[in-house]
């Protein structure tokens, strides 16, 4: 920014929170369990995981906007968990926005500076310099409801930096809009991050929009953080089986391991070498390491199959199998690389025996949020950005 | 065909119509005529009886009792309305739907009933009569009205909003007077309205509770059909008709002139 | 819209004070609130729950103690025929409502908005016009030689006089009942599915019998939340039958009226007060019946 913005000096706190817990009256597993993070200053960070997972309820403690059970946070070294919402000095930006209905676009953004008492002029001037900032100007004097919902978007964005606020929390922002809109306002927030050097952290259970924005991101889980990591950690080194197969398709054998060989339901593979102790375990692939073979390879895995279905998806296309002893299995191949395949037909399925990443089985069932769909949702946006994370990972 | 199948649907719901809305206007052309009835059509036109409402001191002061006794109401009602559907809608506490239910009851119960049972109590009390006993008496029958439209624009209040507000700075009184009360706005108002109409109609409480001293206007009308023929009653008719219909009609046309 | 996440979106869940104290403390909420219902609940205390208990240790002590003033309503030989007429008074009107009612609330949804509009103004005018001046206007109306009057003779029923019968105060206490009877249908009919007739018009129902079993099954709530309205408050009625109606054909509320009013038998007007409120319940709870408890409150609080 070429103006003097006090903001841009003050966005970017590091945030640490430490065995923050939420139990709500009646509930009888705690909303959010231990988490512990440690935010750096000017990062994007992203809390990404299903529907009552934790992640907004983690947010709202962070804002001040929820009661914490147990647990500290701190912004900067200084511990806030005490301190009102209205002391905090942490911008949100709420699901459906909520602006306030009453005032204008202007008077929207105007409001946080208002309760700071700030001199009439310097108000003026920055609600100006906020509207230009989310390209708004010419819309300051619309109430809401007059406004589309990108648009609103855009005010609350606004609202939300206008103060300059120590850090940027955003639940859901851009759940309420289309697809394009979505779009094109994650370039924006983007833009805006990069701009104002804000921490920011974003909640959304849509894995594409976290991949797009987050310097790292955490997946929650049933109240609890499972990993935390750029979106390429997650991707090529899931810990869990539910980071394996909500971020992106996988292919998954559980079977019992012993040194580097995992013996399962009717196949024994070879796996990366790792301190793993023997025992229980399972081996993630992502669907793009495996290759269809007409013979088992010398080295490396190869389990033979039946295709069940071919779906083209524009530049490659997805071949999902049943290996012999039931387990479900899909390959992403570039289209034309290898002889066309159709359904019925028998193969062999093949990969570098470093390609999988092995997680701990100790989630196998236990997690009550259907991993097993999330292999089998038709994400093709999602996919597509872990094909652009896998190649970078090559 | 259809528009055909619903013509005596139509037909009916103009005579509904009709039925409802044409015996309140047909006073008003009555209550200019110059005799001393309401004959029908009127022989000749006067404002004889407008003249006598505003100096006979018997109507005029009935008059203004009752718009003092309704603005009395209006407030305490609408204050006492409003804490009472914040308690009801945004606490848990025992006894809630008891309350509820007990703020409710004036409204349910008949009015008869509701009357004799004041009227009892404040003969005891010493407050039949008084301007006390009326803002009392007016209230609790005004009240019901008030918590339904303020419990009702409370419900669909966004709480986010207060969330947000206290997020950007606002503390609690900030909050609750620059988000929560501007939004709350039209459904006080509305409640208020309902406050003021439902105190200056009031006829049967106000009956027992009456004294030649202080007489409210309906109270007025009524026993000058009941005892005497006067015809000044067409013009006080008349009147209310008019200014109520002009308070509810008022704030929808300046909303709608808001909106545009 | 997405799925929310959490307990974003649903407002406080009754907010328990944090564990410890250090926790952060949200604005305006927990127990204080509470406290804003007293002096509401003061007022209604004093001025309606205190006089009718008094009202009812009235009707038990006073002039004797005992039930003799309950045991007076059998027996005096004005009360049980004046309930009798109340009860069907009030079944009229609320049939005649019903009647009115449902085709004009019907109306108000298959119409455009705008006649929508008209026709919601036109019911809801009651409410804020005065309820003197429109008794007033029907005492007006049915007088001799008043407009009705008048027109009847021109077709020749010059000798009907409405004022002071049955049917005069019908015809004026269901005017000044349509309202609540057309409110809750209203807002119930609104709610109904319109492609619900078409549907089982093409399952081969004919009309009456897709009107029947299908429709009107579906407004029952509506029907049971209007007919509770206008039944109570007709029973309790007092202004259009003393105005409009005649001393022979005196209603319940005026009977009690004159007790409390004229001979000062407070015990004997307390006793005709509950046993009107008795009736009142009985009736709530076989129109109950018809339809769930839950439903019937919906809609009548319209405002």
């Amino acid at each position: 920014m070429p103006t003097d913005r006090p903001a841009s000096d003050q966005l970017g706190a590091r945030l640490r929170i430490t065995g923050l817990t939420k139990r709500f009256r009646g509930a009888d597993a705690p909303a959010v369990d231990g988490v512990g993070l440690d935010i750096a200053p000017g990062e994007f960070m992203t809390f990404l995981g299903p529907s009552g997972s934790g992640k907004t309820t983690t947010l709202n403690m962070i804002a001040g906007l929820e009661a914490v059970t147990s647990g500290t946070i701190t912004m900067d070294d200084k511990d806030i968990a005490a301190l009102p919402a209205y002391k905090r000095d942490l911008g949100m930006v709420f699901q459906q926005y909520a602006l306030f209905p009453h005032m204008t676009a202007a008077k929207n953004i105007a409001f946080p500076l208002r309760q700071r008492r700030m001199a009439r002029q310097e108000i003026a001037a920055k609600v100006a310099e906020a509207l230009r900032l989310v390209r708004l100007d010419g819309l300051a004097e619309r109430l809401p409801a007059q406004l589309s919902g990108g648009q609103q978007q855009r005010v609350a964005l606004a609202r939300a930096i206008v103060f300059g606020p120590r850090a940027l929390l955003m639940d859901e922002p851009l759940g309420a809009l289309d697809k394009k809109l979505r779009e094109e306002l994650q370039v924006e927030i983007g833009r805006l991050h990069r701009e104002l050097g804000a921490t920011v952290v974003f909640v959304t259970h849509d894995q594409e929009e976290a991949l797009a924005l987050s310097d790292r991101i955490a997946i929650f889980n049933h109240g609890r953080i499972e990993q935390v990591g750029t979106a390429e950690d997650l991707y090529e080194r899931p810990v869990s089986r539910f980071v394996a197969t909500f971020v992106g398709d996988s292919n998954i054998f559980d079977g019992t391991l012993s040194g580097d060989t995992l013996t399962g339901d009717g196949f024994t593979l070879r796996v990366p070498r790792t301190g793993t102790p023997g025992g229980p375990a399972a081996l993630v692939v992502r669907p793009e390491r495996l290759r269809i073979a007409d013979a088992p390879a010398p080295d490396g895995n190869a389990l033979s199959g039946t295709v069940t279905d071919v779906v083209y998806q524009g530049a490659y296309r997805r071949i999902l199998l049943e290996f012999d002893g039931g387990v479900p299995g899909t390959v992403r191949e570039p289209v034309g690389a290898a002889d066309q395949v159709r359904p019925g037909d028998r193969v062999h399925a093949a990969w570098d025996a470093d390609a999988g990443a092995l997680v701990a089985d100790a989630s196998h069932g236990g997690h009550g949020a259907a991993p097993e769909s999330a292999t089998a949702r038709d994400d093709t946006g999602g996919a597509a950005m872990m094909d652009g994370a896998a190649d970078a990972a090559r | 065909m259809t528009a055909l199948k619903k013509l005596p649907l139509r037909v009916f719901g103009v005579l509904v119509a009709l039925w409802l809305v044409v015996p309140t206007l047909v006073v008003i052309p009555l209550s200019f005529t110059d005799r001393n009835s309401f004959s029908f059509p009127p022989p000749g036109w006067s404002l004889t009886y407008y003249r006598r409402f505003f100096t006979d001191p018997q109507w005029f002061g009935a008059l203004l009792n009752s718009v003092q006794l309704a603005l009395m109401v209006t407030v305490v009602a609408t204050v006492l309305g409003v804490a009472a559907s914040f308690a009801l809608v945004r606490s848990r506490f025992a006894g809630r739907g008891l309350v509820n239910g007990a703020l409710m009851a004036p409204m349910m119960v008949p009015g008869i009933i509701v009357a004799i049972a004041v009227y009892t109590a404040f003969l005891g009390w010493h407050l039949v009569g008084t301007v006390q006993g009326y803002v009392l008496a007016h209230t609790i029958l005004a009240l019901p009205f008030v918590i339904v439209s303020v419990t009702a624009a409370l419900r669909t209040f966004d709480r986010r909003l207060e969330q947000a507000a206290a997020n950007l700075g606002a503390g609690p009184w900030a909050t609750f007077r620059q988000v929560t009360l501007p939004i709350l706005l039209p459904g006080i108002a509305s409640g208020a309205v309902f406050a003021f109409v439902t105190s200056f109609d009031e006829v049967v409480v106000s009956l027992f509770i009456q004294s030649p001293s202080l007489q409210t206007l309906p109270v007025k009308m009524f026993t000058s059909v009941t005892n005497e023929i006067d015809p000044t009653i067409g013009a006080a008719s008349s009147l209310i008709v008019v200014f109520t219909t002009l308070l509810v009609l008022i704030p929808q046309l300046v909303r709608r002139s808001n909106a545009n | 819209m997405t799925a929310l996440s959490t307990h974003a979106g649903t407002g406080p869940p009754a907010a328990p004070p944090a564990a410890d104290g250090r926790a952060a403390r949200r604005p305006r909420t927990g127990r204080r609130i509470a406290l804003l219902v007293i002096p509401a609940t003061v007022f209604v205390a004093l001025a309606f729950l205190v006089p009718m208990v008094r009202l009812g240790w009235l009707s038990v002590t006073s002039p004797a103690p005992g039930l003799g003033n309950y045991a007076k309503i059998f027996s005096d030989g004005i009360s049980l025929p004046i309930m009798g007429r109340t009860l069907r008074m009030a079944v009229t009107v609320t049939v005649v409502t019903l009647l009115c009612g449902y085709p004009y609330a019907y109306l108000m949804t298959v119409v455009s908005a705008r006649w929508r509009a008209v026709l919601l103004a036109i019911v809801l005018m009651p409410f804020w016009t005065s309820l003197m001046a429109r008794n007033f206007a029907w005492v007006v109306l049915f007088q001799d030689n008043g407009p009705l009057h008048s027109a009847l003779r021109v077709i020749g029923l010059g000798s009907v006089h409405p004022l002071g019968t049955a049917t005069g105060v019908t015809i004026a206490m269901a005017q000044v009942m349509l309202p609540f009877m057309v409110l809750p249908l209203y807002s119930n009919l609104k709610g109904i599915d319109r492609r619900l007739m078409p549907a089982a018009l093409s399952l081969g129902a004919r009309p009456i019998v897709a009107f029947g079993r299908v429709y009107l099954p579906l407004s029952l709530p509506g029907m049971a939340a209007g007919t509770t309205m206008v039944l109570i408050l007709s029973l309790g009625f007092y202004i259009t039958p003393a105005l409009v109606g005649s001393p022979q054909q005196s209603m319940i509320a005026q009977l009690i009226a004159s007790k409390v009013q004229q001979v000062l038998d407070f015990g004997g007007g307390g006793a005709l007060s509950f046993a009107l409120l008795v009736v009142a319940v009985v009736l709530l709870a076989l129109v109950g019946r018809v339809a769930r408890p839950t439903t019937m409150i919906a809609g009548s609080g319209e405002s």
